[in-house]
């Protein structure tokens, strides 16, 4: 029977445990890559710890992770509810809302470089133009990690509020009647009978959420390679700049070993909840 | 107005304004796509006065679409092949096995999931450059069965878990060997969920960013999304032939995504909903 599970375990391994294991022996060592490494015990830790722009990028994975655990997680929760209010245009909305998820993150941060951000092209040129002064948010050192955040949010939005319109479903039909008899508006019903019954699925996108906040990588390289002057560097970044562009392999496995380390604590969180899911349903 | 009257037009509204903050980038990008620099940037928001195509001609010249494109392609299709061929097996054994071995595979698989990309990606890099993979397509598509099928696996799983195990009780007396219970009672009702696995897989290859910038870096292999990133920047100037490459690369996403919506947000939300 372990011969089924074999080649799926093997790939696994090969790609992710072993060089998983490496990172972590690499963040004891000097090592450009290509050469022999050097022993250098926690000279790496040492000199992240007194590295500042380490420090902002660990705080702007904090900052990250407060916005993603409130912004679209509220914009999503009165979207699914409206949604299951208003079911006839259920089907083309869920359609129209998830569509930002499914594009290519590449496309989508130039997009909004270029339409909305840009200051020749985009909507904040239109703006100009109109008398409302605005400028480029993304070359902002304390505007561009927000400014990125947006462009985040409006990709990830939409596919929560599919997620939580589905938990929603599966509430009693009877108990949201039963609380519209009572008299409960839209915020009522939404606090105190809609946002109870899916607790299950808030509390594991929210674990979810931590997880991907300590990992972002991809939106911020793309659309601010983490500037300008650090100012929208997170640790992920922080990482691949020390490993590709300045060839310190044992740096960036440090970095890599702090970033993990805070995503441990929610996987461990994520695998007691879905250990205990699976029980359930075996 | 009645309290439910209120809330329906309330939440109209809300659908109202939400559906236009999600369409407005996209319909910029499009609109603005047929339009030359000098248009786009006297007005962003106005309609294209004529529809110039040649920024597709252009964009399709000057970025060598035709061959990324390819590329993306061949990427996306290993990857699906890979994944469903090893995640298939997998899925069935995870389903039916109990057993504390079975249940740290499970829990290993699962853990898998929430390791960074940053966690394993620059030792696998110079192990990559040392046995000479790196610029090889099918080894890029290994590294995305890896990343990919703990989800493929997590939701065939619950496909095998809806099968009656009658069925393969009846197998077993017949005198079924593990494998041909595989190939013929269960694969076969594993297809649906095939297919939503080959969907998402491919989506989700088809996009990836990180492990192609870093392990694809020359013509003869690199990816659109690659490509695309490549030849623009926050500085870019010719902004309609770049929309016009960058709406090209998604379109066959969009496409399919309009036709298997139902599918798509199935496999995309599949274990995100708790009961």
């Amino acid at each position: 029977m372990w011969l089924f599970a074999l080649p799926a375990l093997l790939i696994n391994v090969f790609i992710i445990l072993i060089p998983a294991m490496l990172t972590f022996m690499a963040a004891f060592v000097i090592w450009d890559g290509v050469g022999t490494p050097v022993w250098a015990g926690l000279a790496n830790f040492r000199h992240m710890f007194d590295d500042p722009v380490f420090w902002s990028a660990l705080t702007n994975n904090f900052i990250w992770t407060a916005i993603f655990l409130t912004v679209p997680v509220c914009i999503a929760l009165v979207m699914a509810a409206a949604l299951l209010m208003a079911p006839r245009s259920r089907v083309v909305v869920q359609t129209i809302i998830f569509l930002p998820r499914i594009l290519a993150v590449a496309v989508t941060g130039r997009i909004f470089q270029g339409m909305i951000f840009s200051p020749a092209t985009g909507l904040v040129a239109w703006l100009n133009e109109r008398g409302v002064s605005i400028a480029d948010p993304l070359a902002n050192p304390d505007l561009s990690l927000y400014a990125v955040a947006a462009v985040d949010i409006w990709h990830w939005w939409g596919f929560l509020a599919v997620v939580f319109l589905a938990a929603m479903r599966q509430i009693s039909v009877d108990q949201i009647e039963a609380a519209r008899l009572d008299g409960a508006g839209f915020f009522a019903l939404l606090r105190y009978v809609l946002l109870p019954g899916i607790r299950p699925t808030l509390a594991l996108m929210l674990i979810l959420t931590v997880i991907w906040s300590f990992q972002v990588f991809e939106f911020i390289f793309i659309v601010t390679r983490g500037g300008p002057a650090y100012g929208s560097e997170v640790l992920a970044t922080l990482a691949y700049r020390h490993a590709f562009f300045e060839g310190d392999v044992g740096q960036a496995a440090a970095v890599a070993c702090v970033m993990s380390l805070f995503g441990l604590c929610a996987t461990a969180a994520y695998l007691w909840l879905q250990s205990r899911d699976s029980s359930h349903s075996t | 107005m009645t309290g439910e009257r209120w809330s329906k037009t309330f939440s109209l509204a809300l659908i109202g304004v939400a559906s236009f903050g999600s369409l407005l980038p996209i319909v910029l990008a499009v609109m603005n796509a047929f339009k030359t620099t000098v248009e786009i940037s006297t007005n962003p928001l106005a309609l294209p006065t004529r529809f110039h195509w040649e920024n597709f001609a252009s964009a399709w010249r000057n970025a060598a679409l035709g061959p990324s494109l390819l590329h993306s392609a061949e990427v996306a299709g290993l990857t699906i092949l890979m994944v469903c061929v090893t995640a298939a097996p997998c899925a069935y054994v995870l389903a039916r096995q109990q057993g504390r071995g079975w249940r740290i595979l499970t829990f290993y698989f699962m853990a898998s999931t929430t390791v960074p990309v940053q966690l394993y990606l620059f030792p696998l890099y110079f192990m990559y450059a040392k046995l000479g993979l790196v610029n090889s397509i099918p080894a890029v598509a290994l590294i995305y069965t890896a990343m990919f099928s703990p989800f493929a696996i997590f939701l065939l799983r619950t496909y095998v878990l809806s099968i009656p195990f009658a069925l393969e009780e009846a197998a077993q007396v017949d005198g079924a060997r593990p494998w041909q219970m595989f190939f013929y009672v269960i694969l076969p009702m594993m297809r649906p969920g095939l297919l939503t696995v080959a969907i998402i897989v491919g989506l989700n290859a088809w996009n990836e960013f990180v492990i192609a910038v870093t392990f694809l870096q020359n013509e003869n292999n690199i990816t659109a999304i690659v490509k695309f990133y490549n030849l623009t920047g926050q500085y870019s100037t010719d902004w309609g032939e770049m929309l016009a490459a960058g709406v090209t690369i998604v379109l066959p996403v969009v496409l399919v995504f309009v036709f298997l919506q139902r599918r798509f947000i199935d496999g995309m939300t599949a274990g995100a909903v708790k009961s």
